[in-house]
């Protein structure tokens, strides 16, 4: 290992966060390598999802440091819209833009963002629309579409930005059941091209096959951080084993 | 009352909608007697009306013709109608506001069509009332028109025309700063929005032609450009409260995914908020523009002659035209009607199409 040491993707340090007197993020360490493959699991309201939207500062923390890619999140906008370029999104509701096509939506943000010249950004999106298997829909409206393909769009619409790390915020909770497999399918594709994801999921299957480490959070603090074969089989902690109890039932 | 004879025989569809249609006009004796009261009513009027426009009016000659005639006195139409629908503009040169109408009527039908939606249009709202104004004006010809001499149906037009473009200009910046998280910003948009909704139209009218002058006396300031003021910054407010009501309808999710694709704040106003916001609001915005026309004849009160006051104009040459006013109000009436029903008929198209395209 003689690699300069690079500096984490996405480092935490004693990040407090609250909304009014709820002391959503209590204390937060975490440091994620630079091609790490993360899942953050825990029961509703632990902070799961607040904790990935401050790294790309959809929330903002109140206390204690946080960096991404070297740049301390607490700076000038400028910054922050240079964070964002270099941090995909994917939500669980899609969020697609309902009045462009699945083109249009591809490639706003490369056009309007980042200054690439249109057929450039056009030739980028199908690459990408067809990597997601879903570049015959390229010039239909995202209401056409099932949720399935919509979640795969916005997949490919976050990879237009050339991001360095993904962001999942629970991207498989909205869709119906038989269109699970093939979001999973492209993100662990995705995890496969070594991409740095943070992953929020209740899919403990995507977890042990993906994760190079699993995140517990319960009551806005990280209970436990493993791999997930000692996460899954011998967990430390009593609330993660209620937890993953409750999960298996 | 009416049992087709064959009442078997008729196809099921169009028995069911008679049915439907029919509901409740002869289910009870008391609603059989006023539907033929009604219809009685419905006749005796189309009737009245028909021996009127047409059985015993007049149809050519001069006023002599309609005082022999007691029906309506067509002849008055024809021999005013340059003076009905564009004022007292010199008579040689009534192809500059017969021009503008086909010019302006053109940007009006375009913006109605989802087609052509983008910023063109928003060029074309700039480019054709600048375009008619110097048509009108005459400017850098032989032949110049003092706007005192505009006047009628291009007028009103225009006046509409401007009112709304420049409202846009003012109305989106008005909209943002009330929902921004400055508070001074939001406070002086709130204050503005609401002092200027809080005064009738006519008030606003008044204070810009003859209270704001005042201010100034150095400067004369023409009557087109008060009218325009008041107008304009009069429908601002009203459209800002629209254009806020269409922001707060989309999900907030909308302005998440722009924000973390790194869209600057601008950008994210400019090409996913307010493109969707407009089209939720289409059928308010219908119906402020409706409101802004049938408001215009309010402008004769400061002395303009726009359409309805050319009209009133026209007609006041009673001893000579017997019964001139009741036609030529049915006329005025009749394209304000036309234009009215038009707009209405397609926002409800509008909105039924773009529902099926799937724009939500």
């Amino acid at each position: 290992m003689t690699q300069p040491r690079k500096p984490p993707a996405v480092e935490f340090a004693g990040v407090h966060k609250w909304y009014g007197a709820f002391h959503v993020l209590s204390d937060i360490h975490l440091h994620i390598e630079t091609g790490e493959r993360i899942v953050v699991c825990g029961p509703s309201g632990s902070g799961k999802s607040t904790l990935i939207r401050c790294v790309n500062r959809l929330e903002e923390h109140h206390r204690g440091a946080l960096r991404v890619n070297g740049v301390e999140l607490s700076g000038a906008e400028a910054q922050i819209d240079r964070v964002r370029r270099e941090v995909g999104m994917v939500f669980q509701q899609f969020n697609l833009f309902p009045h462009l096509t699945v083109l249009q939506n591809c490639t706003l943000a490369p056009i309007w963002a980042s200054a690439t010249n249109r057929r450039e950004a056009e030739a980028r999106a199908f690459a990408l629309l067809e990597k997601v298997r879903i570049a015959d829909q390229a010039h239909k409206y995202p209401g056409a579409l099932s949720g399935g393909q919509q979640q795969r769009v916005a997949i490919a619409r976050a990879l237009c930005m050339n991001p360095k790390i993904m962001l999942f915020d629970e991207p498989t909770s909205a869709l119906d059941p038989e269109m699970v497999k093939e979001v999973l399918d492209t993100m662990v594709a995705l995890a496969e091209d070594g991409m740095t994801m943070i992953v929020v999921t209740h899919e403990m299957g995507f977890a042990r096959r993906v994760a190079d480490r699993v995140v517990f959070m319960d009551h806005g603090e990280i209970v436990e951080i493993a791999p997930p074969e000692p996460f899954f089989s011998a967990p430390r902690q009593e609330r993660t084993r209620q937890f993953l109890s409750q999960l298996l039932h | 009352m009416t049992m087709p004879l064959d009442a078997g025989t008729r196809p099921i569809l169009e028995r069911s909608y008679l049915r439907i249609r029919g509901a409740g006009l002869v289910s009870s004796p008391a609603n059989t007697l006023t539907t033929g009261v009604v219809a009685l009513l419905i006749a005796w009027a189309g009737w009245t009306f028909l021996r009127w426009a047409i059985l015993d009016a007049a149809w050519n000659g001069g006023p002599e013709a309609c005082r022999i005639h007691a029906g309506a006195c067509w002849p008055f139409i024809s021999t005013n109608a340059r003076l009905m629908f564009f004022g007292v503009y010199p008579q040689g040169l009534l192809w500059r506001p017969a021009l503008s109408l086909v010019l302006m009527g053109s940007v009006v039908v375009a913006s109605m069509i989802p087609r052509f939606w983008s910023w063109r249009l928003a060029l074309a709202w700039v480019t054709a009332p600048t375009a008619v104004c110097l048509l009108l004006s005459g400017a850098f010809t032989a032949a110049p028109v003092s706007t005192n001499e505009w006047g009628g149906l291009p007028l009103t037009l225009l006046v509409w025309m401007i009112a709304f473009a420049g409202a846009f200009v003012i109305a989106v910046p008005l909209a943002l700063a009330r929902r921004s998280k400055l508070g001074g910003l939001r406070t002086a948009a709130i204050v503005t929005i609401e002092l200027v909704r809080a005064v009738p139209m006519l008030v606003a009218l008044y204070v810009s032609r003859f209270i704001v002058p005042m201010t100034a006396p150095a400067f004369e300031i023409n009557l087109f450009v008060s009218v325009e003021a008041a107008l304009t910054l009069f429908v601002a407010s009203y459209l800002a409260e629209i254009l806020r009501a269409g922001l707060q309808s989309l999900p907030t999710g909308q302005t998440e995914a722009a924000q973390a694709l790194g869209l600057s704040y601008a950008r994210t106003m400019q090409l996913v908020l307010l493109p969707q916001a407009l089209r939720a609001v289409i059928p308010a915005l219908v119906n402020l523009g409706i409101g802004v026309l049938l408001s215009t004849p309010l402008v004769a009160v400061i002395g303009m002659t726009d359409f309805l006051s050319a009209v009133r104009e026209a007609a006041s040459h009673e001893q000579e035209w017997p019964g001139c006013y009741t036609i030529a109000y049915l006329v005025a009436g009749s394209v304000f009607f036309a234009i009215c029903f038009v707009a209405s008929r397609y926002s409800r198209w509008l909105e039924r199409r773009l529902r099926v395209a799937g724009h939500r």
